[in-house]
């Protein structure tokens, strides 16, 4: 596909091609040094598995390779450029100094098998994160292997199955509320486990009646979000512990929405087993689109031996180090440390807050998601009046009156110069608006949305199918996902 | 606390608007008994300055400034520039996961590119934005190959990276999958006779890296047609993908489970990486992981979507291909901007140096001590084995600012006092004289200690 | 929508027509518009067995799948290929864009459906929450 030449005007409206498409032979955008050894004979070391061709791999110069990706970055949302309140994602502020530290020569550079004795400034970092991340969730032992918060529930889910296991026998299943994470069933099947839905009651928290009624012996743990997806804190959660471990099961917290809590409550105090957190969440490591991410797992000492291998313990002689000798654990859930370069972030983001700026960090988180609630009220259905945490989850109940559903009014707030809200989750609520601001959103910002979501309510009521068509103001408009989906292109080939 | 975007009376005007009289009743909801009434134990708030200050001092205690021939699955390779100026964009990095199609074009067409890329240089016909690593990526290729089969047991090449074995057996042991090891021959490649005897019926695939964990490059083909012809898959692993520049692809393969931290990606003391998974078309509704596929807007104009998302964790729950959610799609478009920097013709001359260190420093290395399967071909790695106990011999390199070849005795003891050594572009030929050198001396001094025990015993 | 006379029905929401020891069977109007753009469809292969109540396929839309629920027990014959590359055939016409043909176990089972009348009930008050 040739686009129309042109001089662009605004980067929005730039035609950037694909990078194939601004190849051609014998440019180049590397320089290597000269070989200091002798050149080789490649056919002769390698024989038949010396490959001759890189098949469509392109040939760019430097300053396109900086103009392509710079225009492409410009069509993107960011959290840099304004709200971004996706419920459930908490899109906070991602401080530069984070960026830079994590850069540093040694940390960058460090070989995850250097040897031990020029390796104690890394691990200096890991014991002294895991220190934090202890005291703030209240447990007694650490992982950091985890990459992600998916990989830590599978991590965690593989630690109840270890700890029933030594009592003789594994059980069968997790209970998960239907408000959870997808992440959470999908995990519990990976792990081997049958998944047993728990319905919320009208409060929009767990049902304790019907967990009583469900919870037996078979019952490995209960998988629970506090604050829930509603953005709800699980008000009943002593109970909740307590059914769960008079029948010897564990109550696993997912710690997705740990942001409402840090400074405030610790879930190792009010009974939680064990959890997993979110780095790229709660501890403002950057999302980058997707990814990378860290879920650490926080235990109480019942869990401790089973924990994935290598634990870093403290030698004889002060230095830090890894012990392998873990007859107990259940074994690696990744190669090497984890994101080691996500805990540099964690750490430099909690140091940099210290006692005070964690507590009020989270204090703001909850005060915005009110401000939110307070300013929408009315406009939008709120399907559960219970108090709001860190997020507040609304219905496009009115709206669908006139046709217009959720994703419709996320398409137009992209109008307003905003990221949409969460769509269609949390499953309970039926054309759900999750929207969580996050701390760092000022009283200035949440107007603003406040009055773009309350004029595109007006414009649902006055010209619906105008909101039905957006967004009207973005590079591309709505896309065919249904032709993506059913003839996939996945890849570029040359015409 | 400076991230925070508000002062007291921005606080008190919100807490009057809700209707609140001070911030304590909106944590009312949790229960009394468990709030907390102090300070967390962490250390104090900190200044940038001091913060910054902090992590230098860290940075200083963790090899800053040594040269290394590490490399066992983690490897050094020069990182162009302007990787990090792209990636530092606040557009990119602090963007979401790109749902919202319309707003996330960028991620989308960059994550387009990176699967373009990685197929053409796998030789695979799809692949996917990105897994959490190559050893997860491993475990989550063997798991998708166990749906495509219907079958349950895996075979896994002992050439395989240990570490990347151990996250299989984490991984197949809740799901009923027996794992079982085929062992290498002399030559340190599988061992095809081990190999035949171990796949039967029941084997869902089989599992190999290429080049392989002592960087001996396998013979794809032949152990493809063992594990096609008892109705098996193979799945290769690659661990070091700067290879893919000077060395065949496994198109053999019936899928591919990448690392691609060569691309691009700082070391880190091992991690954020990134996985890839790679596949054939057929095979696409049981990968892991998103995808982003092309198609069009209401206008006919071009624009990207993630797509075939049935496939994931938050639309089919328990019965997804994986729990896989967040992935590593910052690391991915560090490896998409590298990939494009060297392109068609860098990344073969890339890996000719890499292969040329390579082959000098085990050529030296040779002329002093065993430098083992010297038979077969091989990328960036080797494997010497010494007569005194290679932890000895890098406690000296490390006087001299270099951290010598990993010791193998952790995971291979049958080598005996064996260690892996890597050279990439960034290995000076003074280094490897250097490693050389201290190799040279220590054999010498066995020897002769070795002479004066025999003169001894004769006397 | 007029609902066929001959087929019967699930309350899963798939027809089935069976002739003799034979049968074919698909998924109803209300269900390709409930589901939406239908972007792929999931079939056993010929020679699986289906057991009445159990699932045997799957239909996904862009953001949802739908599990198949076996109307009748019974072996399959023969598979719809052509949904294969053209699902949105069963968007164009559900009752004309059949599945899988099935011999069946016990032909009598087929009885015990819902008919087309009873089934236009259901999805009348199944609409209406």
């Amino acid at each position: 596909m040739k686009s129309v030449t042109r001089k662009a005007t605004r980067h929005v409206n730039q035609n950037e091609g694909l990078i194939f498409e601004k190849s051609s032979a014998g440019k180049a955008a590397w320089k290597l040094p000269p070989l200091d050894v002798p050149e080789v004979d490649t056919q002769k070391l390698l024989g038949s598995s010396e490959r001759k061709d890189l098949g469509n791999m392109p040939e760019v110069s430097e300053i396109e390779i900086i103009r392509h990706f710079t225009r492409l970055s410009t069509w993107n949302y960011a959290i840099d450029l304004g709200m971004y309140p996706l419920g459930s994602c908490t899109m906070k502020y991602n401080p530069r100094v984070n960026e830079v530290v994590s850069r540093l020569e040694g940390l960058a550079n460090g070989h995850p098998y250097q040897p031990e004795k020029v390796s104690q400034g890394a691990l200096r970092i890991i014991k002294t994160l895991s220190e934090c991340l202890i005291e703030i969730t209240g447990m007694d032992a650490i992982t950091l292997q985890p990459a992600a918060g998916a990989h830590g529930e599978l991590t965690g889910l593989l630690l109840v199955r270890a700890y029933h296991q030594s009592k003789g026998h594994p059980r069968k299943k997790i209970l998960i509320p239907d408000s959870a994470h997808g992440t959470n069933p999908a995990t519990a099947a990976t792990v081997g486990y049958a998944v047993e839905n728990l319905k919320s009651d009208a409060r929009g928290m767990v049902d304790v009646a019907a967990l009583a009624a469900q919870m037996n012996e078979d019952v490995a743990a209960l998988m629970l979000t506090n604050p829930n997806t509603l953005g709800v804190f699980e008000q009943d959660i002593a109970k909740i512990a307590d059914l769960m471990h008079a029948k010897g099961g564990l109550l696993y917290m997912d710690g997705a929405n740990m942001n409402a809590l840090v400074g405030k409550v610790r879930p190792g105090d009010f009974g939680v087993d064990l959890m997993h957190l979110n780095l790229h969440k709660t501890f403002s490591t950057p999302h980058g689109g997707g990814g990378p991410g860290s879920g650490p797992v926080a235990v109480k000492k019942i869990l401790e031996p089973f924990l994935p291998k290598p634990v870093l313990i403290t030698k004889a002689d002060g230095t830090l180090g890894f012990e392998y000798d873990r007859p107990q654990s259940v074994g690696r859930v990744r190669a090497f440390y984890g994101n080691f370069g996500m805990f540099i972030r964690a750490l430099a983001y909690t140091l940099a807050n210290g006692p005070d700026g964690l507590r009020q960090t989270t204090e703001d988180a909850v005060l915005n998601a009110n401000y939110i609630r307070k300013g929408l009220e009315g406009a939008y259905d709120l399907p559960y009046s219970t108090p709001s945490m860190h997020e507040v989850v609304f219905s496009d109940k009115l709206q669908g009156k006139k046709g217009v559903h959720t994703m419709d009014i996320a398409k137009r707030l992209i109008d307003y110069g905003f990221h949409p809200y969460t769509t269609a989750f949390p499953l309970i609520v039926p054309g759900a608006l999750m929207i969580e601001p996050t701390e760092s959103e000022s009283t200035e910002e949440m107007d603003l949305f406040i009055e773009a979501m309350r004029s595109i309510a007006q414009e649902v009521e006055e010209d619906p199918e105008m909101v039905l068509a957006a967004p009207h103001t973005t590079r591309v408009s709505r896309l065919d996902e249904v032709a993506a989906a059913r003839k996939p292109v996945l890849r570029w080939k040359p015409s | 606390m400076r991230y925070l975007p508000k002062s007291p009376a921005d606080r008190e005007a919100i807490l009057k608007a809700i209707g609140a009289r001070s911030i304590d009743d909106l944590f009312a909801p949790i229960p009394a008994e468990y709030r907390l009434n102090r300070d967390l134990k962490v250390p104090r708030q900190m200044a940038e300055s001091e913060l910054v200050d902090w992590f230098r001092e860290r940075s200083r205690e963790n090899g800053d400034g040594y040269a290394t021939f590490l490399g066992a699955g983690a490897y050094y390779h020069y990182r162009p520039v302007i990787i990090d100026s792209l990636i530092s964009r606040g557009e990119f990095l602090t963007a979401y996961t790109p749902y919202q199609a319309e707003i996330s074009q960028g991620t989308l067409q960059s994550i387009f590119e990176f699967q373009s890329m990685i197929c053409e240089l796998t030789g695979m016909e799809v692949a996917n934005a990105s897994m959490y690593d190559g050893s997860t990526a491993a475990a989550e290729a063997v798991m998708m190959a166990v749906r495509l089969t219907g079958r349950r047991s895996v075979v896994v090449a002992r050439s395989l990276h240990p570490e990347y074995r151990e996250v299989l057996a984490t991984y197949a042991f809740h799901q009923g999958m027996p794992v079982a090891t085929a062992g290498f021959s002399d030559t340190g490649r599988l061992d095809l006779k081990e190999l035949e005897k171990s796949v039967d019926q029941n084997t869902a695939c089989v599992l190999i890296q290429s080049p392989n964990f002592f960087g001996t490059i396998e013979d794809v083909d032949a152990v493809a047609e063992i594990a096609h012809k008892n109705g098996a898959m193979l799945v290769v692993s690659i661990a070091e993908a700067v290879s893919l520049g000077i060395v065949e692809p496994p198109r053999q393969a019936d899928i591919i489970a990448m690392e691609a931290q060569s691309f691009g990606v700082p070391l880190g003391f091992g991690g954020p990486y990134c996985g890839v998974i790679a596949t054939r078309e057929k095979y696409v509704r049981q990968m892991p992981g998103r995808l982003v596929g092309q198609t069009t807007d209401r206008n006919g104009k071009r624009g990207f979507v993630l797509t075939l998302a049935t496939r994931e964790q938050h639309i089919r729950r328990e019965k997804a291909t994986s729990n896989i959610c967040t992935n590593q799609a910052l690391v991915a478009l560090m490896a998409n901007i590298f990939m494009t920097i060297y392109g068609r013709v860098g990344l073969r001359e890339l890996a000719k140096q890499n292969l040329a260190k390579a082959a000098y420093a085990a050529q030296q290395f040779g002329k002093h001590a065993k430098v083992l399967f010297s038979g077969s071909p091989r990328f960036n790695e080797f494997v010497v084995q010494t007569s005194e106990d290679p932890y000895a011999i890098n406690g000296r390199l490390l006087g001299h600012k270099i951290v010598g070849g990993l010791p193998l005795k952790k995971f291979y003891p049958e080598l005996g006092n064996a260690a892996l050594w890597c050279c990439t572009e960034m290995t000076t030929r003074t280094i490897i004289d250097t490693a050389v050198g201290l190799v040279a001396e220590s054999e010498r001094s066995v020897k002769s200690a070795k002479e004066a025990d025999v003169e001894e015993v004769a006397r | 929508m007029t609902y066929p006379t001959d087929f019967k029905y699930t309350k899963e929401h798939e027809w089935i027509k069976a002739s003799g020891n034979t049968a074919t069977i698909g998924i109803t109007h209300y269900a390709q518009e409930s589901l939406g753009d239908i972007v792929f469809v999931d079939l056993p292969k010929p020679g699986a067995e289906m057991t009445a109540g159990k699932t045997f396929g799957s239909v996904e839309s862009v953001k949802a799948v739908s599990d198949l629920y076996a109307p009748a027990s019974g072996t399959v014959t023969e598979v719809n290929g052509e949904l294969a590359t053209a699902p949105e055939k069963v968007n164009k016409d559900a009752h004309g864009s059949w599945m899988v043909k099935i011999a069946l176990k016990n032909p009598g089972e087929v009885n015990s459906l819902l008919s087309a009348a009873d089934y236009e009930k259901f999805v009348a008050e199944e609409g209406g929450h």
